[in-house]
């Protein structure tokens, strides 16, 4: 079982990197989870989502996890929320931010001692798509680091589950991933 | 047909809600008549972008509230349609007037329930204090525990609902947000082949015959209303039960996918066992097999048919089981659970010795963890242990502050 917490805030597009990476996943015949914590939050609060791969049946709908991976995609929620909550030793966090790792974890020393990785999901965004909507190169991101699909792969999955955005905003997704996936580190 | 067909993976990653919405759209419903509500809003915005990219011959009617919403289904399914809507909580609350006006009326209506907590307080997350608000209604009620039921159980409560000798209204349930949001892999039937297991709607008594003019929702008073209430009763009991296992065998021939109207896992040679709905039955198994690597002989029971209630099928069921916990996700408000007390009396005129628990647990979408059920396990491990039940009769299972217990 691979367990995946996604960090957000509502309208960055996690549910949809969520269900996106869960219908990757499942065409390669895996089964599948992806969820989210919504509350009656509005767009900008702060919010989770979730990630379940599994080569068996998942039956488990706790909404309790130990995560593997841990994704930040909005750079300020290290600091609002406790990202490392129920964490296991050897969970991996990708972390949106624009500052080098020394920084940030100096700035949240909760993360010191974790294996953390960065990339600036939201410069990456912007200069590709054209908005902050971090959730694709997050993808890309995390590609490279779990080694999970070759990444060209990965990339004609995201153009079928994109498919229905304007050619334009498909490119520039394709863009992201790209470069989220060279730049972490 | 007229309409375009869509071409489906044979694996689709849908949530519950689109894949009921998929469902709607297959089944080709003449009319939703709907008002949203969450979470059970995609369901209905789903038929209608169906219908507005000519996916589906039909009519979408906007109203002002759940009452409405279900009057124009009754309306519309009177005249002589296929009829659907969905719904939640305070909107199904709303709805409960015309629910027994529909059921009342003989009309197969499918109603999509989302389960979501009753406030208040206000609450958009899932419990099944609506599903049990309906449970004397009259309506036929299924109960899908991941997307994959959503989409099969509205098929098969359209078969049985339509069915001449039935002609009743039914629900078909899923839990708020841990079934309606999350998405999984859904095993899709082709547009063809889901359509065929329906069939076109054959209307009876449809007010839209004019050559065979009819009366709908009269009144009767003393005179006929118990013997109107008596026959429903009685097809609900008698025929009812024998129309869901004949769909269910038609639907695992089409599509290899069993359902029972009590699900039965690891319950051959179980001493304990759990008895629960929704999400909270998979989570169950999932914690039952570890438990067996512990030694603990654990099984899980799922309830399908929440009404017609499988009196004879649960008692079937859990007939060798040695204690048995009842898991309700709504609060009594001042009885034992509902599980326990249709367990209850399921058993009490046969040889079982159970000691019978009732546990309220998950109340406006309170996580039921793992932890909470290996716990439940093995309390129920010890009951067996002491021959005698050591906790009171009745428990809530992750409320904060003291430990609640009663009975």
């Amino acid at each position: 079982m691979l367990e995946i917490r996604w960090h957000s805030r509502a309208g960055q597009g996690a549910v949809t990197g969520a269900k996106g990476l869960a219908d990757v996943i499942s065409t390669t015949g895996k089964d599948v989870q992806a969820f989210a914590f919504y509350g009656s939050a509005k767009r900008g609060a702060a919010m989770t989502a979730y990630n379940r791969v599994d080569d068996k049946p998942i039956m488990n709908h706790e909404k309790y996890m130990e995560p593997d991976y841990v994704f930040v995609i909005d750079p300020a929620i290290v600091y609002t929320a406790d990202v490392t909550v129920n964490a296991k030793e050897n969970t991996i966090f990708i972390i949106t931010t624009h500052m080098s790792k020394e920084e940030l974890i100096a700035s949240q020393p909760k993360l010191e001692g974790k294996m953390v990785y960065i990339v600036d999901c939201i410069k990456i965004a912007q200069e590709t798509i054209g908005r902050a909507i971090p959730n694709t190169p997050m993808l890309g991101a995390f590609m490279k680091i779990s080694g999970m699909y070759d990444i060209e792969f990965f990339k004609e999955s995201m153009k079928r589950i994109l498919a229905k955005l304007p050619q334009k905003i498909v490119d520039a997704n394709m863009l992201a991933i790209q470069r989220a996936y060279d730049e972490v580190k | 047909m007229a309409f375009d067909k869509m071409e489906l993976r044979d694996i689709e990653v849908w949530d519950g809600n689109f894949a009921a919405a998929q469902a709607l759209r297959q089944c080709q419903i003449d009319v939703v008549s709907a008002y949203p509500i969450t979470p059970s809003t995609p369901i209905v915005e789903g038929y209608s972008k169906f219908l507005a990219d000519n996916y589906i011959e039909g009519e979408f009617v906007m109203v002002e509230s759940e009452h409405a919403a279900m009057s124009g289904c009754i309306g519309a399914s009177a005249a002589g349609g296929r009829v659907a809507t969905a719904t939640s909580s305070q909107g199904f609350a709303l709805m409960v007037e015309t629910l027994y006006q529909a059921s009342g009326m003989r009309l197969p209506i499918i109603l999509n329930v989302v389960n979501r907590a009753l406030a208040a307080p206000l609450n958009v997350n899932g419990d099944h204090g609506d599903m049990y608000l309906g449970r004397d209604s009259g309506w036929i009620q299924l109960d899908a525990y991941s997307p994959q039921e959503a989409y099969d159980l509205n098929f098969i409560a359209f078969r049985v609902a339509e069915d001449h000798e039935i002609r009743l209204p039914a629900m078909v349930h899923q839990d708020g947000f841990m079934t309606s949001h999350t998405a999984q892999g859904v095993h899709t039937m082709d547009d063809d082949t889901a359509y065929s297991f329906v069939g076109d709607f054959k209307p009876m008594n449809d007010m839209l015959d004019f050559e065979h003019p009819v009366t709908h929702g009269v009144q009767t008073e003393e005179d006929w209303h118990y013997e109107h209430k008596a026959r429903q009763h009685n097809d609900l009991m008698t025929k009812v039960p024998t129309k869901i296992e004949e769909a269910f065998a038609a639907f695992e021939k089409l599509t290899g996918r069993k359902y029972n109207q009590v699900e039965k896992y690891d319950m051959d040679d179980a001493d304990v066992a759990v008895v629960c709905m929704g999400t909270s039955v998979e989570t169950a198994r999932e914690v039952a097999s570890e438990m067996r690597e512990k030694g603990i002989k654990a099984g899980v029971v799922g309830l399908r048919v929440v009404r017609p209630f499988p009196f004879m099928e649960i008692a079937a069921a859990l007939k060798d089981i040695k204690a048995i916990a009842a898991l309700d996700r709504s609060s009594p408000n001042g009885a034992a659970g509902m599980l326990f007390n249709e367990i209850a009396g399921a058993l009490f005129n046969t040889d079982s010795k159970a000691l019978l628990t009732g546990y309220v647990y998950g109340l406006g979408g309170r996580d039921l963890t793992k932890k909470h059920l290996t716990d439940l396990y093995t309390e129920l491990q010890a009951n067996v242990d002491a021959g005698k039940v050591l906790t009171p009769l009745q428990q809530f299972i992750g409320v904060r502050g003291p430990k609640l217990a009663f009975l």
